[in-house]
Order: structure tokens, then sequence, then C-alpha cells
């Protein structure tokens, strides 16, 4: 006995009429440019997550929420408008921390003491 | 003089590469990396944008609350994904805009894989199991990218993967223990998926002559070939748990290898459906600039309120 199975096929293909790529139009400007940090639970920092468009920081937020934390990352979400963020430079990073670089000092590790120091 | 500088920085830019410093957008770089980067993240972020349409054409046909709520979030991840990756290539002084108008003018190209249609809902499992897959075996070796802010977008976006691959296989897992004729839709859609699936792991490493470069910069951690042979070793071992098979009959087990032999590719295919003579090329294109065009009147609106609120605001300050 020959058993007939038919599959019904019923997607997108062919559904409508393709319509022609051309004519796009050019795009207007981008809404504004906003950098998004989210704090993960109470008693950590803030933290750099990405960047987003939106015309507003109250849409900024929401749209941070959508994007962000969809699997609860986040408790708190900071943005700034990305125009407002100011960075060092890293061509002059050599000479710009290079105060630090002589000060070993500073680290805990520098001091010699005796291995029957305890507690300290 | 200037040239022996440009040589100088080139050389410590590798350096850098070499010993795995990460490149972040403000430090130099050749170029040539920052072309080939913004094709390709901006590429990719397209496939993520276009490749919701497929998908999203099954929302409201899904078989079950539990399988539309789960495809619905799997449909908004790839929104975040596309965003993600947008708002990388921007780091490399693309705009947004120019990004979005590449895709609707046809100057910019996505993954092939999105031009087939979605015929059945065992597509939508299929969709899952073999391109996510495929889109995660690619993706995992990205997060140790040369350039931070797409390696940091590709981490996020890996975590996120491999809940689509999961739903995915659990739909053709259902499937393929349901009646005869549920499991003739399971193994129509593997035999229709599995060779587009393949073949987004790109060009055969003869044929990539980018590839070379990639690798050296390390925007590539490995080749095409490379990829795609880890993918097949996977599948084959996969498909067993259905009980279905794989559309390849030269497909067999080569222990001298330790891998799978598979058959030959058409590349012929690749080739047309890249170049626009794919099965919904015209259709995937139409769909985003109907999206967007329509759109249009929100975003300029959003605008508008924002001017007028930031007015206000200031106006009750003062």
């Amino acid at each position: 006995m020959k058993i007939v199975i038919q599959i019904q096929r019923y997607g997108d293909y062919g559904d409508r009429e393709p319509v022609k790529a051309e004519g796009a139009t050019q795009n207007q400007a981008d809404w504004p440019l906003w950098e998004v940090f989210i704090r993960s639970k109470m008693g950590l920092d803030h933290k750099h997550v990405g960047s987003l468009h939106a015309a507003d920081a109250q849409m900024a937020i929401e749209n941070a929420r959508d994007v962000y934390t969809r699997r609860q990352e986040g408790i708190s979400i900071w943005v700034v408008e990305s125009k407002y963020i100011h960075a060092s430079n890293p061509d002059e990073a050599a000479s710009f921390y290079d105060p630090a670089n002589d000060k070993v000092y500073r680290h805990p590790t520098f001091y010699d003491l005796p291995d029957e120091l305890k507690a300290m | 003089m200037e040239k022996q500088a440009t040589i100088n920085l080139e050389q410590q830019f590798q350096d850098r590469v070499d010993q795995d410093i990460r490149i972040e957008p403000k430090d130099w770089m050749p170029d040539k990396y920052r072309q080939t980067l913004i094709r390709q993240i901006s590429q990719h972020a397209h496939s993520e944008i276009v490749g919701m349409l497929p998908e999203g054409n099954w929302i409201t046909r899904a078989p079950s609350l539990r399988r539309k709520a789960t495809l619905i979030a799997k449909v908004q991840d790839e929104a975040g994904h596309g965003l993600y990756l947008y708002s990388a290539a921007e780091t490399l002084g693309i705009s947004r805009a120019e990004m979005i108008d590449q895709l609707h003018t046809g100057k910019a190209k996505y993954s092939s894989i999105f031009n087939y249609p979605t015929l059945t809902w065992a597509d939508i499992g299929t969709i899952g199991w073999l391109v996510d897959g495929a889109a995660i075996m690619n993706q995992v070796p990205l997060c140790r990218t040369s350039y931070g802010p797409y390696a940091r977008a590709m981490v996020r976006i890996c975590k996120e993967e491999s809940f689509h691959q999961r739903q995915g296989f659990e739909i053709l897992l259902t499937l393929s223990r349901g009646s005869e004729a549920q499991k003739a839709m399971c193994q129509d859609a593997i035999n229709r998926w599995w060779w587009p699936s393949i073949m987004m792991f790109g060009p055969a490493d003869d044929a990539s002559p980018h590839t070379a470069q990639s690798m050296k910069w390390k925007i590539k951690r490995f080749t095409n070939d490379e990829l795609r042979q880890k993918f097949v070793d996977i599948c084959a071992d996969q498909v067993k748990i259905l009980g279905m098979e794989l559309p390849d009959p030269e497909l067999k087990w080569n222990a001298e290898r330790g891998h799978y032999d598979f058959g030959k590719i058409n590349w012929e295919e690749f080739w047309q459906v890249i170049s626009g003579n794919g099965p919904c090329n015209k259709e995937r294109i139409a769909a985003r600039v109907k999206a967007h065009e329509e759109g249009a009147w929100v975003r300029e609106a959003a605008t508008a309120f924002a001017t007028k609120r930031a007015q206000k605001q200031s106006a009750a300050v003062a």
C-alpha cells in the first residue's frame, strides 16, 4: 500500500507581487546617539553596555530597557548623549599614564615582610 | 617621510593585533582594516534585520501560544542583535542612515540564506537548528575578533543565540515524533535548508581572496572551510536524534580524516542568490523599504515632540 503525504506549503513565498527596491529614499538625519550604562544589581556600578539612537532621554531609557535588559540584566539605567562624553586620547597614553609607571611602592606587595607576620 | 610614519604605524598596529591587544575606536588603524570592518559588521547587522522577515512571517501562524511567545522573543532578539552591530559599525565612522540606505539600495549585502522562503512551520524549526547553528559557529570565534566594539557585541549576541538554536531543535524534535505528515514536513524542511545553510560559511577558501588579510588582522579567526567542516560534523550527528536525514548521499564518516566527507556545494546557486536572483531577494528588500518609509512619520513626530518638550522645559527653568 502506498501512502501519499501531501505537504501544505503556505508561507511567505509568492504571497505578494515583488516590489522593486529602486526608489529607496535617502534617509534623513539619525536621532541623536546615546551611550547606555546599566547597573546589573544593587551594590554594583553602572557599566557601559553599548549605545543607541533616540529622540530624547526618556525614549533612550525605554529603548535601552528593550534592547539591553530583555533578560533581567539590569535594575537601573543611565543614558547620556554621546556628544557629552569626553575621553582621553589613546595616542598620548604613554605620556599620560607615565606618572604611575615608577611607583610600585603603591602596591602592598612592594613591602618585604617576614612570613611569620600574620593578618596583614 | 610621511610614508615612513605610516609604515611604522602599521607595524605598531600589527604588533598589537599579534599580541591579542584589542583595537578600540579612537586608536589608529589602517584604512583598509576600517573599511573591511565596516563592510563586515554592517552586512552582519543587515542580516539580523532581514533575518526577522522569514520568521516574522510565521508569528501569526505559530501552532501554540508557547511557540508563538518564543518566536516573538527570538525575532525581537534579532532586532536587538542588529542594533548592537549597527552601533559597533558606527564607532568606525559610518552613520546609521548611510548603512540603512546601503541596504535599501542594494549596495550592501546580507546573508543570502534569508532570500529563501519559509514555506512550512517546520522551516521555523530548521532555521533555528541549521541557520542559527551555522551563525553561532561563525560568531563564537568572533567574540575574540580584534576590534573591541565588534567583539563585545558578539559576546552579547552569542549569549542570546543559544536559546534560538534550542527552540528550533525542539520544534523539529516534536515534529519528528509526530504523525507521518509531520515527519514528512520535518524532512522536507531539512532537505530545503541544508545546502543553503552550509553555504552560509561563504565561498571555499581557494575562492575567498580576503581571507588571508582578515586572518592576519584577526578579524576572522578561522577560514570558511574550517568552520563549514565543523558544522557538518556536528549536524551529521544531531540529525540522528531527529531520525531524519541530511540530503547528501555523499555524506560519510571518514575515519582517516576524523571528519565527515560531504558532497559538492552548488556554488552557482550561491552566487545567483548573492547577486539578487534568489527566490525572495526583491520581496525582502521591498519589505524593509516599506517598513522604513511607513515609519518616517513616527521618527519625525518623535523628533518634533522631543524638541517641543525641550523648549517647554527650558521655558519653565527661565
